[in-house]
């Protein structure tokens, strides 16, 4: 069984493309070769700045033979019928079979399609994974037509057996396949041959290429943990940077050096994002003194002078960039020191939409509205607006400005610096979360209060101007922010009718600055579209939602979620479905007789008039119910209600299985339809049982 | 190349380096533009030139303004008035990479001690309608060079490709001269009987000019220019192409093409006296590329611009 070795070997493939590159590269190709009627026992799959290997292990050496049968039209089929199979299946006459059957004789194609060679297939599939391979964005390069991550140079494709090994003959756009590939860009420049893939890894290693990003990654996490460890201190892990820095290197050496005294006041987020973003630096931490104190770079080449040289020079940058960073803070913390009135001041000139107003109307607008809130979330009004009035001023700190990714946090610092109280600092580095799905909700309750003022005048301010979401467009985040209200409101436990409450007001505020009202009922409908994308990913059906949205105070989204899981958990157990289908039929009889009759059978039933034990034991099993649901609902406990709900389902059961409700007497009649008014009645103000599907 | 070179020791030795080593690969050295522009892409040998079918390769250095830039000439990094130096080749040669390395070698970047690095850089320009895929290059963790496959220019596709470098000529220079303020690096060789500084040169229009672009220009005066540049660009695209005085085929792309330079120019200054909203801003770089291009369409209409 030969091996297979396919290596693309191009200019920098950017860092983050490679591991998606290397499953594509693989799946691709198996798939292309199997489909094709090869086999195969293993494939690995490799990447490095400058290549993509992959290596199929026990390929066979051809296809199996194929054959392909097709039935055709009968052997005194019009002409026109005959001929149009033969151009389809491209034979003469008298190739086709005919076997005889009950209609007489009937042609058959019958095509061996003999096994074919493993190199034909190999280049056929190679050739249409290059040309249509996934990259997130590919280009041309030179006078070709040909699109790759960035230019393509040589395609490496090696078939090896016990008799050897041979390059599997194909051109794409002029390349030609070879047995050859190169090593380290400067340490070993040069091509080389080689036989197979062990032959390769080998090679490539001695030529200052380690071709496994696992082998560079755990190599970059050793010698930078070794580096460090030496100086006492350790490395702060970084899963995503270390994988962005294995695929940028052929040749991992990791350099440690110090960041000097001057910039160790900085705040440790600062030091690591900039570290980070600018020089894909690791932040190497002081455990005595907590602090980031050091660095390590990892550089692609074994310098003659061990790194003297490549060290100094980043350092150097380091130091220019942390001079930006230290100005910037320094300057930031006077103006923090100062009150933040100049940046206030600033946010004024700010566009947040050209009919929105500026950033200093939409913070005004958040802090009334935070006001408003601030009761619901058990947090202090005067604290609460204090808070959103200075929560987004660091957008104007210098700070902010360099690395917008620490806005809110360097808000907490700042805030901190000025003296003003925790819960502001907090609401200040909190009140953008939560970001995402996963991402944590914050329960400080100035914090909950700035956060929901900030998400809910985002939707009402957007609403008002028409900016909605539509279909994959939403420019401005609102979805996000819809799911932000929701998790804020359920994570806390917050109680309030948004549509009288936040979102009136919220929209109360837009309108009387903008002239435009936002549609309440409206928004608050793309709310609960948001919340049934929520609750599905909890287990909750939409149909269940619906069941509760149909219920008064719906807009307590706490209430409709409680509601929702107990109905949910409700409908699970044993009972759940069955009561639903006795209520279901209880209110088909009771709806068909309604319309017929012209009435509503809201008298209430008596239970004299009642004719059997069943009958005798719903109107027993009602009060009971009624007894229990009344006062849970008033407490708002509705798994009590659900509990009390499945106590019904015996007796409407039985009550359906012996009694007639259209019995001859129109008294019996009545007083049963009036009957099955109260379970109506009663199972309704648990949730709107007619929106559950089955 | 086993001679090691010797290292530079000043600014203009640098650039002159630099001229000789893309003239020798063949690039016309072009001079640069004579208009105010925000980097050497720009300039229409860049722009224009990277259109249509006929190869081209040319190198030049490119004053570059960025108004927004201007630190009264007290940061050691960032200027409002800086060099670039450009090479573009079309169609881009398979060894790009490896000449662009030769030009490093030649000003003294040594790979055996340095680390180089292309770490990926999506170039794009919302002004020029462009943008083109690379890296950016990184000697020992500092960004020396740009280097692009341009894809589309002025909304065409580029059909062949260009490869555009372009080397932040200060910057360069100041690492490999280990100058650690632009102000104090030798312009012209230290030991001249008159040696000079780019501080001896910049340091005083660095400060004229951060104040002239923070609160000296006038900016109404600004946004009537715009508009009159805007104008006048459309003006000259809307031409009939023959020309009656001549009797030639003339269509005015370079011409037009300079007031879009002017808009875009204009547009940095109004920035940096900052009366341009956030939204205001997408809808002047939108109107810039709508000029950008409509001179791109009208070039491709030219013999410079033409499929051969």
């Amino acid at each position: 069984m030969p091996d297979l070795l396919i290596e693309l070997f191009s200019e920098e493939i950017p860092a983050r493309m490679q591991a998606r590159a290397r499953e594509d590269l693989k799946s691709l190709v198996t798939n292309g070769l199997v489909d094709a009627g090869l086999t195969y026992a293993s494939a690995g799959v490799f990447s490095t700045p400058r290549r993509l290997t992959l290596t199929i292990e026990g390929l066979t050496a051809e296809s199996r033979p194929v054959r392909e049968e097709r039935k055709g039209p009968a052997a005194t089929a019009p002409a026109a019928a005959i001929e149009g199979f033969l151009r389809s299946t491209g034979l003469r006459l008298d190739q086709l079979e005919r076997r005889a059957d009950k209609k007489g004789e009937t042609l058959y194609a019958v095509v061996e399609k003999p096994g074919r060679a493993a190199p034909q297939i190999i280049a056929e599939v190679l050739e249409a994974v290059i040309r249509n391979f996934p990259w997130p964005k590919s280009m041309r390069w030179g006078a070709g037509s040909l699109k790759w991550v960035r230019p393509l140079h040589s395609i490496l494709c090696l078939l090896t057996d016990e008799t050897g090994s041979t390059v599997v003959p194909m051109t794409v756009e002029g390349i030609e396949t070879t047995n050859t590939t190169e090593g380290h860009r400067f340490l070993s420049p040069g091509r080389f041959a080689v036989t197979g893939f062990d032959d390769y890894a080998t090679k490539l290693k001695r030529a200052h290429v380690v071709l496994d990003s696992a082998e560079r990654e755990a190599a970059i996490w050793q010698g930078a943990q070794n580096l460090a460890f030496a100086a006492g201190m350790e490395v702060v892990e970084d899963k995503g940077l270390l994988a962005e820095v294995a695929g940028l290197v052929e040749w991992p050496v990791p350099l440690m050096g110090r960041i000097a005294e001057d910039f160790l006041h900085l705040p440790p987020e600062v030091l690591q994002t900039s570290m980070k973003e600018h020089q894909k630096f690791f932040s190497v931490k002081n455990p005595k003194t907590g602090r980031i104190e050091g660095f390590v770079t990892v550089a692609n080449t074994q310098p003659a002078d061990h790194g003297a040289t490549i060290l100094k020079g980043n350092q150097k940058v380091l130091t220019a960039r942390l001079s930006d960073a230290r100005f910037f803070y320094d300057n930031d913390l006077r103006v923090a020191r100062g009150g933040m009135g100049e940046w206030l001041d600033g946010l004024k000139s700010v566009t947040f939409h050209n009919k929105l107003g500026s950033q200093a109307d939409r913070i005004a607008r958040i802090a009334a509205l935070a006001r408003e809130i601030a009761p619901l979330v058990g947090a202090d009004a005067d604290l609460a607006e204090q808070a959103a009035n200075l929560a987004k001023a660091d957008l104007r700190s210098s700070m902010v400005g360099e690395f917008p990714e620490l806005q809110g946090l360097m808000g907490m610092y700042y805030a901190r610096a000025a003296g003003l109280p925790e819960a502001v600092a907090l609401a200040a580095r909190d009140h953008y979360s939560p970001l995402g799905p996963s991402d944590a909700v914050p329960t400080d309750p100035v914090s909950v209060a700035v956060a929901l003022a900030d998400k809910i005048d985002t939707l009402t301010g957007f609403w008002a101007i028409d900016e909605k979401p539509t279909g994959s467009k939403d420019p401005f985040a609102l979805r996000r922010a819809a799911l932000g209200v929701i998790r804020l409101v359920l994570g806390n436990g917050v109680r309030s009718n948004l549509t009288t409450g936040p979102f009136r007001k919220a929209a109360d505020l837009v309108g009387a600055r903008e002239g435009g009202f936002a549609d309440v009922n409206e928004l608050c409908a793309f709310l609960y579209d948001r919340l049934k994308v929520f609750l599905k990913d909890q287990g909750i059906r939409h149909d269940v939602i619906d069941a509760c949205l149909a219920m008064p105070g719906n807009d307590d989204l706490t209430l409709l979620v409680n509601r929702a899981t107990a109905l949910a958990a409700f409908l699970k157990t044993e009972d759940g479905p069955n009561l639903l289908q006795g209520y279901k039929r209880a209110n088909t009889i009771l709806t068909q007789a309604e319309q017929k009759d012209g009435v509503e059978y809201s008298f209430g039933a008596d239970i004299k008039f009642a004719e059997t034990d069943e009958e005798r034991a719903l109107f027993k099993a009602l009060d009971a119910a009624e007894g229990a649901i009344t006062p849970a609902m008033t407490a708002e406990d509705f798994p009590a209600a659900m509990a009390a709900m499945a106590q019904l389902r015996t007796p409407i059961d039985a009550f359906f299985n012996a009694v007639q409700v259209n019995a001859d007497s129109e008294i019996i009649r009545r007083n049963r339809l009036n009957l099955l008014h109260r379970i109506r009645a009663i199972c309704s103000g648990v949730a709107d049982l007619t929106k559950i599907e089955g | 190349m086993s001679d090691a070179i010797k290292a530079p020791r000043s600014f203009q030795e640098i650039i002159l380096r630099l001229q000789n080593y893309w003239g020798a690969q063949g690039c016309a050295v072009l001079q640069p533009y004579d208009m105010e522009v925000g980097a050497g892409t720009f300039h229409p040998a860049t722009t224009l030139r990277s259109l249509g079918s006929k190869p081209w390769a040319a190198a030049y250095v490119q004053p570059s303004r960025r108004p927004t830039d201007g630190r009264y000439g007290e940061n050691p990094n960032r200027l409002q008035h800086y060099y670039q130096y450009q090479v573009i080749i079309k169609p881009s040669p398979p060894n790009l990479q490896e000449l662009y390395l030769g030009s490093l070698r030649e000003i003294g970047i040594d790979a055996s001690l340095h680390d180089i690095r292309f770490v990926e850089d999506d170039w794009e320009s919302p002004t020029l309608g462009a943008w083109g895929l690379g890296w950016e290059i990184w000697c020992d963790g500092m960004e020396v060079s740009e280097f692009t496959y341009f894809q589309q220019v002025g909304g065409h596709d580029c059909k062949p490709v260009s490869g555009e470098l372009t080397y932040g000529l200060e910057r360069l220079a100041m690492y490999v001269l280990g100058v650690d303020h632009v102000m104090n690096m030798p312009f012209n060789d230290p030991s001249s009987p008159i040696p000079l500084t780019y501080g001896d040169i910049f340091r005083q229009t660095e400060e004229e000019y951060s104040r002239h672009n923070f609160d000296g220009a006038t900016t109404e005066m600004l946004f009537q220019h715009f508009k009159d540049a805007e104008a006048e660009c459309e003006r000259l695209l809307a031409f009939e192409p023959q020309d009656p005085k001549s009797g030639k085929r003339i269509i005015m792309a370079h011409p037009a093409y300079d007031q879009t330079i002017k808009a875009s120019h204009l547009f940095n200054l109004l920035d940096a006296r900052g009366v341009i909203s956030v939204t205001e801003r997408q809808a002047y770089i939108g109107r810039v590329r709508a000029l950008a291009k409509k001179c791109a369409d009208a070039f491709r209409l030219t013999e410079a611009g033409a499929d051969a």
